[in-house]
Parts: C-alpha cells; structure tokens; sequence
C-alpha cells in the first residue's frame, strides 16, 4: 500500500489555497470557485486515505462530495447572477446590507 | 327529643349564609347589569349623587321634582313599579336571621331543659386545620354564654333587618346591602358559636370585613369610604394583637379549643408551666384585640368616624353586636384572665377610662349620631370595667340590654334622620315629639333605660356593674366613682340629645319641616318591639337585695364558675350599702337629666354661655380631645412620611435601580458587541475559519 503523505500535503496546500481565496478575495465569483478548491482538496485527503486502508468509503464519499458541490454550485451561481443583475456588482465589500 | 333540635344548631349561622349566597346571586346577575346600564344612560351619575347624600337618600324626592325624577327608577314610593328584585331580597333578607332566631330559640329552649352542668353542646361539622398533634376543628358550641349571644344577634338582627327593608328601600345598591347584612350575621354567629380560638377568629375577621363594606357602603362619599378605611386599619392592629395572643395560647397549652384550654388551666398553673406572667401576655394581647374591636382608648377614633355608614348598620355593627365581640372575647376567657390581676386592672382601668371619657365627648357634640356612637363607646367601657373586676355576668347583662337600648336609640336616630330628609344636627331639630309620636316614645324609654332609671333594663344592669365596681375583689372605689360619674353624664347628654330632638321650638329647616313624617310599619314595628325589650330585658337580672332573682347569673354560672369569687365577695358588704350605692347612682342619674332639662329647656340660651365661658376647654371636647390630630400628626403622618422615603428611596432607587441597571448593562453591551456585525461575507469567514482553527487546535494540543 502506498503512503498518503505526498497526496495529504497536496490536500492540505489546496486547502489553504482555497480557505485564502475565500479570505482574501472581495469578488464572490472568486470566492465560490475557492470554496470549489476547498471541497477538492477534502475529497483528495478522502479517496487518499480510503485507497492507503483499502477502504471505499473514503471514494464514496468523495463523490457525494462532489454532489453537493454541483449542488451548490449552481444555487451559489445563480444567486450571485440575481445579485448581479440587481446590484450591477459582486464585489462582496459592497453587498454589505445585513449588518448593524 | 331534647338534643333533636341541638344537632341542628348548624342552621344558626348556615341560614344567614344561605341568605347571603341567594341575594348574592340577585345582587350580582339582577341588580348589577341593572344599576351599570343606568350609569351608561347617562343620568347615573346624578342619581348616583343623590344616593350619596347619606341617609339623605330617601327624603330627597320631597326637596325638588329634579332628584324625583333621577331616584323614581327604583324608588319604591315614588309610584314608579319597583324592579320585582327588590321584594324578594326583602323577604329573604329578614327571613333567613328570622329563621335562624327561630332555631336559636329552640335549640336555647332545648339546652336550658337539660340539668344546669350539663349545658353544653359540641357539634364536630368538620375536621378543618389538623398538623401533628393539634387540632382545630370547625366546630360549634352551645353553652349559656354563647346561647345569650346567638339570641342577641339573631334577634335584634332580624329586627333591624326589617327595619332596613324599610328604611334602605329607596337605595339603588339594595341587594348588595342585604348581601353584606347577612354575611354580618353569618359572620356574628361563626364569632359567638365557634367552640375554639380559630373558628372564633375567622368570625372576628369576617364581622370586621362586612364592617368594612358597610362603613363604606356609599363609597361614592369619599368621608365614607375613608371611615371604612380607618376602621378596617384601626382594626387590624388590634387583630395583630389578638392573633399574638392565640399563638400564645397553642404554644402554651398545644391547643385552642375553648374547653381544653379552660380544662388545662388548674392542671399547667401548678405545674408552673403557665405562669402569671404568661398569663398577663396571653390576656393582654386577646385584651389589645378586645380594644380594636370594642373601640375602647386608645382604638376607639373608628367607631364615632363608622357612623358614616347606613344607620341600621350602626345599630347593627357598632352598637348592638359586632362591637361587642371584645366584651365576648375576655367573658370566653375569663379563666385565663382571672389568673391575672395585672391584666384584670388593666382591663378595669381601660373600660373606666373610656366609659369617662367617651361620655364627656357625647355632652359637645351636635350629630345625632355621633352623640350615640360615643355612648356607645362609653357603654362599651362599662362592659370591660365589668370584666375587669371579674363581674363577666355583669358586662354580658350589660352587653345584652345595652343592646336593646342602644339598638334602638339608633334606630330611633334613623327614623328622625329619615322624616327630616338626611338631617342630622340637632341645632336644626326640635319640637319632633308631635311629628314623630312612635318615634319619640321608643326613644325616651331607651334614653330612660340607658340613663339608669329604676325599673327598666339599663339600671338592672348598670347598677350590677357599679356595685361590682365596688364591692369585688378586683374592684376599688376610684373605678365606682368614675364609672357614678360617667353615669350622671351618660344621663345629661343623652336627655341633651332628647330635649334638642324632639322638645322646645322647632329650628328645622322651613323646607325640611314641610315633609317632615312618621316612619312606615316596617321601621315603628322594631321600634315598638325594642322598646318592650328596653324596658323588660333587664327583669331576668334583677339583684337579691331587691327582692328579684338573678336569673341571668345563675344562667350564665357554669361559664364563669372561675368567676364566682368576684360574685361572692358582695357577700362581706350589708345590703344597706348596696341599697345605698344604688340609691347614689340613680340620685347621679336624676341629676344629670335636671341638668339637662335646666341647660336645655328652661335656660336654653345658658349652655351657649357656658361655652363662652370657657371657651378653651369647649374647643377641646368639641374637638374630640384633638386624638385624631395627634394620632394623625404621631401615627398617621409618620407612617405616611415613612412610607414616601421607603417609596423613593428603597422602591424607586433600589428595587427600580436593579431592574433598569440590568436592562441598560445588557442594552450597553448589546450596543458595543453589534459592531461586529460588518456585513461584508470575508469577515465571518474570516471567523469561521478562526474559530475552525481555535477547535482543531483545543483537540489536536488536548
């Protein structure tokens, strides 16, 4: 069996690739995709683990990940095409209405 | 046969209850939507501005067509129809306390058949307070004492019940009055039946209750709702007296039932478990409650204020029986007050005070009924000096006749207030005698019996009393002579009240004079009655050294067996000195009439020069001895000012202080922490992903 290591590390820096986009980034197209980068990286540490204990709970999973990405994915798109269309921005420093 | 009618003796205080649960019913679904949808019609509120005239109420449709007009609605004889209501609530009302009169009268009937040892009768109605070892049944009890008190208040009650069918009929409120006469009753007969402290105290705060809503039955006046207001205050202070006592009492002897309290006293007296000075606090605290609600110095400011309630109500409650339950209170306890000499001379010493100094007051004052409500007080401290020299016989004769006499003087004062259209002074009275016939015949006799003239109630037994005074143990000659005295001034004022009423030129008001009039059947008839039992009432006392035969003491000696000492010390003095004594007093009497017919019927003009001549002093009887001002300005105003500091200081700064501190500290923080809500989406990632990172590190370093 092979060692996870290598594929973890990759894990881990698209992790924290993502969790800096969605930090950093003031444009909410930016931020979805990041969030994107994010689910990818969990289901790489996922199908990584489950082929290192020969497990396919971790490739099943990987894939009801994958799901609930285009899931939201779409809703998350279209919400920000509404937004978009009403505010002529989607820069999020802008679309602070909900607050104090 | 003979205990048939003693297991009904419940009935007694039940049917006055059912009178008050039936008119109860009439007064809250008849009476009531009837009275608010006048008010809503709009001449409410004048009507109701004649029905707080007073005793006013029924004389005000012959002063003007306009007061005709508002009370014809509900006025019986004002030949509008009357709500057909009205005439049931005055057939129940009289009827349930004439029923239970009834029923007193058999089951007494049927107590005083049995061996005289044997009077004494327990009825068990229920198991009511039960805790351990103690045991406060609701019970009642039947003994000659009690026996004397339900014939009292059920029959003089049931006399002015009728009278006030009469006397009320032109009220809008007459239901509700009867409503609160019955529960009176009902509460009078827990009072006087019950057979142990508590049962005696639910009576004692329920009299107290009803005395409160009949001061201020015409609540609308604002004189009258705050009588009733002082007198329920007054009251209480001497209830919280009375309730310090009967802890006391359980926590002396486990109990509170009458005969086992009684029965325990010989046994825990040598035992040296109830010492004298236990017994002084147990009977000087029941003897504050007896001060509250007998009006006696230094409690007695709400009875003269009380008589801004209906006049039956007076004759009622605060002459007849209510005010009498502190007399009944140390005659229930005698055992436990004869242990005491302390609190016996304090109990003669207040009833001597009081009977002196009421009855000065009663010489100045100008309202009919004011005058009596001070005899009444001053009558009712002969019936304390009485006790207090252990002649408990003695002050419940006085408390029976005394009764009848008063009862009837105040009805009597209701009739004249009645024809004279709510007239109460007598500076604008006079020359009723040939108006009022009934009127004024009842009247003298009961002025006559009160005076202590020989022959008719009042001399029976205030005789008894003085010669106790006297000749008991407990007694001394400075009590006599004060209560002689007061007695000579009892006679000068109230032949002051009759010379001013009903002799001399008329001072009435022309328009009043016009209409003046005798008072229906349904008011002369208890009139009539009253007055044969003025003048009768007295022969079933009279004394040994007249030839008579004391009837009323031996009826009441198995209550007062303790007390036969007091009784028994007349035996050292010869007759010739109770005969002396007794001539002295009527002398006292005859005086204190010659010098009223003097002042006020042959020298009218003198007693104004009298006034003039001291001026100084008059002021000060007038003015009650000013005790209402400086309890006012010691008390009244104490409390007042005490209560505005606590108000500001303790409810508005402190109380209000914590409630509005924690409301402002929690908006205070609100205000700060919101800044948090930026609204930009980065920022609660930004959070999110530190609290991620805060979590995962606690389990990673854990």
């Amino acid at each position: 069996m092979m060692e996870p290591t290598a594929y973890l590390l990759l894990s881990g820096i698209l992790f924290g690739i993502g969790v800096a986009g969605v930090v950093a980034r003031k444009n909410a197209l930016i931020i979805l995709m990041s969030v994107e980068i994010m689910l990818n990286a969990v289901n790489v540490a996922f199908i990584a683990v489950g082929s290192h204990l020969g497990d396919p709970t971790g490739s099943i999973f990987a894939f009801m990940v994958m799901t609930v990405a285009a899931a939201e994915a779409a809703v998350g798109l279209a919400i920000l095409i509404a937004i978009f269309r009403l505010k002529e921005t989607i820069d999020i420093t802008e679309l602070s209405v909900l607050k104090w | 046969m003979v205990t048939g009618i003693l297991d009904y003796i419940w009935l007694v205080p039940a049917l006055p209850l059912l009178g008050v649960l039936l008119n109860g019913a009439i007064a809250l679904f008849c009476e009531r939507p009837l009275l608010l949808a006048e008010a809503a019609h709009g001449d409410g509120g004048h009507g109701h501005g004649d029905a707080h005239t007073v005793d006013k109420a029924h004389g005000t449709h012959s002063l003007g067509p306009s007061s005709l007009g508002t009370s014809a609605p509900v006025g019986e004889g004002h030949g509008a129809s009357p709500a057909p209501y009205r005439k049931l609530v005055a057939f129940i009302g009289p009827a349930v306390v004439g029923a239970a009169f009834v029923v007193s009268v058999l089951a007494v009937l049927a107590l005083a058949a049995r061996p005289a040892h044997d009077r004494f009768f327990v009825q068990v109605l229920f198991p009511w307070i039960q805790a351990g070892g103690f045991s406060a049944p609701a019970a009642l009890q039947l003994d000659p004492l009690s026996s004397v008190m339900i014939l009292v208040v059920t029959g003089v009650g049931f006399l002015i019940h009728v009278y006030s069918a009469g006397y009320m009929s032109h009220e809008k409120a007459f239901a509700r009055y009867f409503v609160y006469l019955n529960l009176f009753t009902f509460a009078m007969l827990t009072l006087v039946l019950g057979s142990n402290y508590l049962v005696m105290f639910v009576g004692w705060e329920g009299v107290g209750l009803c005395s409160y809503l009949l001061i201020g039955y015409w609540y609308e006046k604002k004189s009258a709702s705050d009588a009733g207001k002082k007198a329920f205050i007054v009251n209480r202070i001497g209830d919280f007296g009375f309730m310090l006592g009967v802890f006391l009492i359980f926590w002396t002897f486990g109990t509170v039932n009458y005969t086992e309290v009684f029965a325990k006293v010989p046994f825990l007296s040598s035992s040296g478990v109830l010492t004298t000075e236990i017994a002084t606090a147990i009977t000087l605290l029941l003897f504050i409650g007896a001060i509250g609600k007998s009006a006696q110095i230094p409690l007695y400011v709400w009875l003269p204020d009380a008589m801004e309630g209906p006049t039956p109500v007076s004759a009622l409650i605060h002459a007849a029986t209510m005010v009498t339950a502190g007399v009944y209170m140390v005659a229930r306890s005698n055992a436990l007050f004869l242990l005491s000499p302390v609190s016996m001379g304090v109990v003669a010493t207040v009833g001597a005070a009081t009977a002196i100094f009421s009855a000065t007051i009663g010489i100045t004052q100008n309202d009919i009924k004011r005058v009596l409500a001070y005899s009444t007080v001053s009558q009712l401290g002969y019936m304390f000096l009485a006790c207090g020299v252990g002649a408990f016989t003695a002050g419940i004769f006085h408390l029976m006749t005394h009764a009848f006499f008063k009862a009837l003087l105040f009805l009597g004062s209701g009739s004249v207030i009645h024809a004279l259209s709510g007239e109460q002074d007598m500076r604008k009275m006079g020359s009723l005698k040939k108006h009022l016939p009934i009127t004024f015949t009842t009247m003298f006799i009961a002025t006559l019996a009160i005076a202590g003239i020989p022959g008719l109630s009042g001399f029976f037994s205030k005789d008894e009393i003085l010669w106790k005074a006297f000749s008991s143990e407990h007694g001394h000659i400075a009590l006599w002579a004060v209560a002689a005295l007061a007695a000579g001034i009892t006679a000068f004022y109230m032949f002051r009240l009759v010379f001013l009423t009903f002799f001399g030129e008329s001072r009435m008001e022309p328009e009043v004079e016009k209409h003046v009039h005798e008072s229906p059947y349904s008011m002369t008839v208890p009139l009539m009655l009253l007055a044969v039992l003025s003048v009768v009432g007295g022969w079933i006392g009279i004394p040994e050294v007249l030839k008579g035969h004391n009837y009323f003491e031996e009826w009441l000696a198995p209550v007062f067996s303790h007390g036969a000492a007091g009784a028994h010390g007349a035996a050292h003095h010869p007759v010739a000195l109770e005969l002396g004594l007794m001539a002295g007093s009527v002398a006292v009497a005859l005086c204190g009439i010659g010098l009223a017919y003097y002042l006020y019927r042959v020298r009218t003009n003198k007693p104004k020069e009298i006034a003039e001549a001291v001026p100084g002093l008059y002021d000060v009887v007038l003015n009650k001895y000013y005790v209402d001002e400086i309890y006012d300005f010691l008390f009244v105003r104490r409390i007042v000012n005490g209560s505005i500091v606590l108000w500001q200081a303790f409810d508005v700064a402190f109380i209000d202080g914590i409630v509005n501190g924690i409301a402002s500290a929690v908006r205070g923080a609100g205000e700060g922490v919101r800044r948090l809500q930026t609204g930009v989406v980065g920022n609660y990632a930004f959070s999110l992903l530190l609290g991620a990172v805060l979590l995962v590190g606690y389990i990673l370093t854990r």
